[in-house]
C-alpha cells in the first residue's frame, strides 16, 4: 500500500515569473494567461468552500480582479498560485459568512474534539467502488459527502488532496501552522471515509479487496 | 504501536512524509491489524476518488464568460505600473 501520488506538478517557475513580471508591468495579456492557467482551480476551490454555484462564479471574478489590483504589492516571495489561492479562499469564506451569518465561519476554529474523526464503522470497500455508480450519481455522492464537513476541514482537504498543494503551501495559503493543516487534513480524510462507507462498502457475498 | 498511534501517523504515511523507522513500524502494524489495514486502504481510496473526480469542473461556456468579464474589468482599471 503505497503513498498517494502527487498531482498538479507546478509549472516551471521561470516561465511563471516572466508572466507575473509582465503582468506587474501592465501587460494585460500576460495576466489573461495567468487567468487561463488557474481559473479552473479557483472555481473548484470556491465551489468546494461556498457550496454554491453563483457564489463560486463571483469568487472567481473577485479573486482575479483583486489579484490584478494588488499585483504591484506581490513581492514574489511565494508562488503566484499560492498567493492567488489565499485571495480566493478569503473571498469564498466571506461569501459563506454572508450566506450563513448565524454560524461563525473561520479557518481557525477547532471543530469539536478528535473523537469526531475516530473511525466508527470499519468495513472494507469493493474493488473500484466508484464504478458501482454512473458519473452523475458519483458526483452527487461526493458533493453531498464533502458538503457535510466543516468549512475549515473541507478547505484544507480540497487544497491538499484535490488541488495538490503541499502541506507548506496549504499552510501559507490559509495562514495556518503546519500542525494545524495536518490535524485538519487527517480529520477531513477520516470523516469523508466514514461518510462514504455507506455507498462503497463491500456487499455481503460480493467482492472484497482483502 | 497501538491503533491510536497508527491513526495519528496516517496522514504522513499516505503522504510519504515519514522517516524510515516510523514507516517500518506502521507497516508492521498493518501486517497484523486488519482494522487499520481497512482504514488505511479506504482512506487512500477516498483521496483518490476525490482527486480523480470531475466534481465542480468549470464548463467551457461559463469559463469564457467569466474570463471575458474579468478581463473587461482589468482593462477598465488601467493597470498600475508603479512598483508600489
Amino acid at each position: 500500500m503505497g503513498a498517494i501520488q502527487k498531482v498538479n506538478e507546478p509549472v516551471p517557475m521561470t516561465e511563471e515569473t516572466v508572466l507575473v513580471n509582465a503582468a506587474k508591468a501592465g501587460d494585460v495579456g500576460a495576466f489573461e494567461e495567468l487567468v487561463r492557467r488557474y481559473d479552473r482551480n479557483v472555481f473548484r476551490i470556491a465551489q468546494h468552500i461556498t457550496q454554491n454555484r453563483e457564489d463560486a462564479e463571483d469568487v472567481v471574478q473577485d479573486a482575479f480582479l483583486k489579484a490584478y489590483e494588488n499585483l504591484p504589492q506581490f513581492q514574489m516571495q511565494s508562488k503566484f498560485y499560492t498567493w492567488l489561492v489565499r485571495i480566493a479562499v478569503n473571498e469564498a469564506l466571506m461569501k459563506l459568512r454572508r450566506r450563513r451569518p448565524e454560524r461563525m465561519v473561520s479557518l481557525d476554529e477547532e471543530v469539536r474534539t478528535e473523537e469526531d474523526s475516530m473511525p466508527r464503522e470499519i468495513a472494507d470497500w469493493s474493488p473500484n467502488p466508484e464504478q458501482q455508480y454512473n458519473q452523475a450519481e458519483l458526483k452527487d455522492i461526493l458533493g453531498k459527502t464533502i458538503q457535510g464537513l466543516p468549512p475549515s476541514f473541507r478547505t484544507v482537504f480540497v487544497l491538499r488532496d484535490v488541488e495538490g498543494l503541499s502541506t507548506e503551501e496549504t499552510a501559507e495559503a490559509l495562514n495556518l501552522s503546519i500542525p494545524a493543516v495536518k490535524s485538519r487534513l487527517l480529520r477531513a480524510r477520516l470523516q469523508l471515509r466514514e461518510r462514504l462507507n455507506k455507498y462503497f462498502k463491500a456487499r455481503k457475498g460480493g467482492d472484497s479487496n482483502k | 504501536m497501538t491503533c491510536k498511534d497508527f491513526l495519528k501517523e496516517l496522514t504522513d504515511y499516505l503522504d510519504d512524509a515519514l522517516d524510515q523507522s516510523t514507516r517500518t513500524e506502521l507497516e508492521e502494524h498493518l501486517q497484523w491489524c486488519h482494522n487499520c489495514y481497512v482504514i488505511c486502504n479506504t482512506t487512500k481510496k477516498t483521496i483518490e476518488i476525490y482527486r480523480d473526480s470531475t466534481l465542480y469542473e468549470l464548463p467551457d461556456d461559463l469559463r469564457g464568460r467569466l474570463r471575458s468579464a474579468i478581463m473587461t474589468k482589468c482593462r477598465a482599471k488601467k493597470p498600475s505600473t508603479s512598483g508600489a
